[in-house]
């Protein structure tokens, strides 16, 4: 080895040269294949036997636009339900009470373990098990009564979902440092206090892209309760192609509002997420 | 004649099969500043956390302030506190700790408002303009409203130890206040609790800083699996220690 003042021989200045632009062919040879095969769907259906006139006057139909927003209210009612449920559920199974622990995990076991279906026509059918319900000396009514479509896809939708929930809150609390605890405790907070103002706030950063999930999921679960008559968008589209044999036109229909407001949803969660992510937003960006 | 501030008697803690305090007895007076040193294992971080109730002793006393921790006597047995009232019990200490624990989600100033106003139950604009005045104390007084993630290590631990003080605490705890921090940020620290010992502040404090020990302490335990093997004058323990241990300690580490 030798001391260099100089730079040594033989490596060329590259500083004036530019790296050549790649052509992908590849990816444009996938790309055009991928547009042949859109373009031969979409040419099956455009000579299918679909009506696409009864899609578009369908699409905004009174029956349909009120089924859509039966679906938003029924999907939202319910994940409130079950969000509240679920963090109740998730508090319990962390508490030191060896009798909450057993409530919550039997819970989630139970309605966990069981189709969402079975779960909805149960409570829709709650009167052939009492024909009454009600406080004694306060309250009576007939089962039939009070357990209308509307009540029993709530129950049905919003306690499932509240099984389901709840382990995600609690991934949610168990992803909190234990310091946060301690450190919760060591300014004088009671438990319940620490877990709403110090615990949850942290929690909720990591659990809304899960949730948002399970948004989603509860928009389209909320289909199944047109099998207990409630009247959301797939059951009303249902009783129009009763009428006018129009199946799959109607079905493309409630199938495109799914489709919009799920879209709707995404950035909806977007704004959510950065709500909860104060103070953890990186410095350099 | 004066009472101690914190009087701990013959209190052992297990954890599993691992032994982390054997027997300790000590006490503290009000106005003292003691330095826990020891090698990692030694029960100095758990006796501190007996103190503020993070840890349940499994035998022995702790009185705090003449009040007995963690349970009462009635009919001839100990009865274990409630959850509030061991909350209340641990307002009388501030606990500072390893790695800070600030609430991430909250402001440097909202981490000091958040006991007073939502525990002790004051005047939020009082306990503002109060928390303002400790960050100025601790040197932090434009950092208010930075989140704990935009600030550096020493200014974490500056605002937890803000954070502690804005309960008026009679006793402060430190859990190896520095050990989390780069060498160049331990300075900062140290000076704010330095002058937090001047003020008169009686404080336990667990420590690998054999120099601030030295300059700061009143009186220095040295622990060792789980017992105390030494105790006296900071100069005395640190400079010319009676025990075989505390000096094979001190060799090890200077």
């Amino acid at each position: 080895m030798r001391a260099a003042p100089t730079l040594a021989e033989g490596f060329p200045d590259l500083s004036q040269m530019q790296i050549a632009r790649e052509i992908h062919w590849r990816r444009w040879l996938a790309a055009a294949a991928i547009v042949v095969v859109l373009a031969a769907i979409a040419r099956a259906f455009a000579n299918g036997q679909i009506e696409w006139s009864y899609v578009s006057r369908f699409l905004t139909a009174k029956v349909i636009l009120q089924g859509i927003v039966n679906t938003m209210v029924m999907a939202v009612l319910a994940m409130a339900l079950g969000i509240v449920l679920g963090a109740v559920a998730a508090i319990m199974r962390l508490s030191p009470n060896p009798v909450l622990k057993s409530v919550a995990a039997g819970y989630t076991w139970l309605f966990r373990g069981t189709p969402l279906i079975l779960q909805l026509l149960l409570w829709f059918n709650l009167a052939l098990v009492f024909p009454t319900i009600g406080i004694p000396g306060l309250w009576t009514a007939r089962a039939v009564d009070v357990m209308t479509p509307f009540l029993a896809a709530l129950l049905g939708l919003g306690i499932n979902q509240g099984a389901y929930t709840s382990e995600v809150m609690r991934a949610g609390m168990l992803s909190v440092d234990a310091g946060q605890y301690e450190a919760a405790q060591a300014i004088g907070l009671g438990r319940l206090r620490a877990l709403r103002r110090i615990i949850l706030p942290q929690a909720m950063r990591v659990v809304i892209p899960p949730l948002g999930n399970e948004f989603i999921g509860m928009v389209k679960a909320t289909s199944l309760a047109s099998v207990i008559q409630y009247p959301e968008v797939l059951h009303n589209a249902e009783n129009i192609y009763y009428a006018n044999s129009r199946v799959i036109e109607l079905l493309i229909v409630a199938g495109c509002w799914y489709l919009l407001v799920v879209s709707i949803l995404t950035p909806l969660q977007m704004l959510l997420e950065r709500h909860f992510a104060r103070g953890t937003a990186r410095i350099n960006r | 004649m004066t009472k101690p501030l914190v009087a701990i008697r013959s209190v052992s803690k297990a954890f599993g099969e691992f032994q982390a305090l054997r027997n300790v007895s000590l006490d503290v007076w009000p106005g003292e500043v003691l330095c826990l040193i020891g090698a990692s294992g030694s029960g100095k971080t758990t006796l501190l956390r007996c103190i503020n109730q993070l840890t349940v002793i499994d035998s022995g006393g702790i009185w705090l302030d003449g009040e007995m921790l963690g349970v009462r006597e009635e009919g001839g047995k100990l009865r274990r506190l409630t959850d509030r009232q061991i909350a209340r019990q641990r307002l009388k200490t501030g606990m500072v700790f390893q790695r800070f624990n600030l609430f991430p989600h909250k402001t440097a100033l909202e981490n000091i408002t958040e006991g007073p106003v939502q525990v002790q139950g004051r005047n939020p604009g009082e306990v503002r303009a109060e928390a303002i005045e400790l960050l100025r104390r601790v040197g932090l007084a434009t950092k208010a409203d930075s989140y704990p993630s935009q600030l550096s290590g020493g200014q974490q631990q500056r605002v937890a130890i803000a954070r502690a003080l804005a309960m008026k605490p009679m006793l402060m705890l430190f859990d190896e206040p520095t050990s989390a921090l780069d060498p160049e940020l331990v300075g900062e620290v140290l000076a704010v609790m330095k002058e937090l010992a001047q003020s008169g502040m009686t404080m336990m404090v667990v420590t690998h800083e054999l120099g601030f020990a030295r300059e700061v302490a009143d009186r220095v335990v040295y622990m060792d699996h789980g017992a105390i093997v030494e105790s006296g004058r900071a100069a005395d323990v640190l400079g010319a220690p009676r025990e075989a241990r505390t000096r094979a300690f001190l060799a090890a580490v200077i």
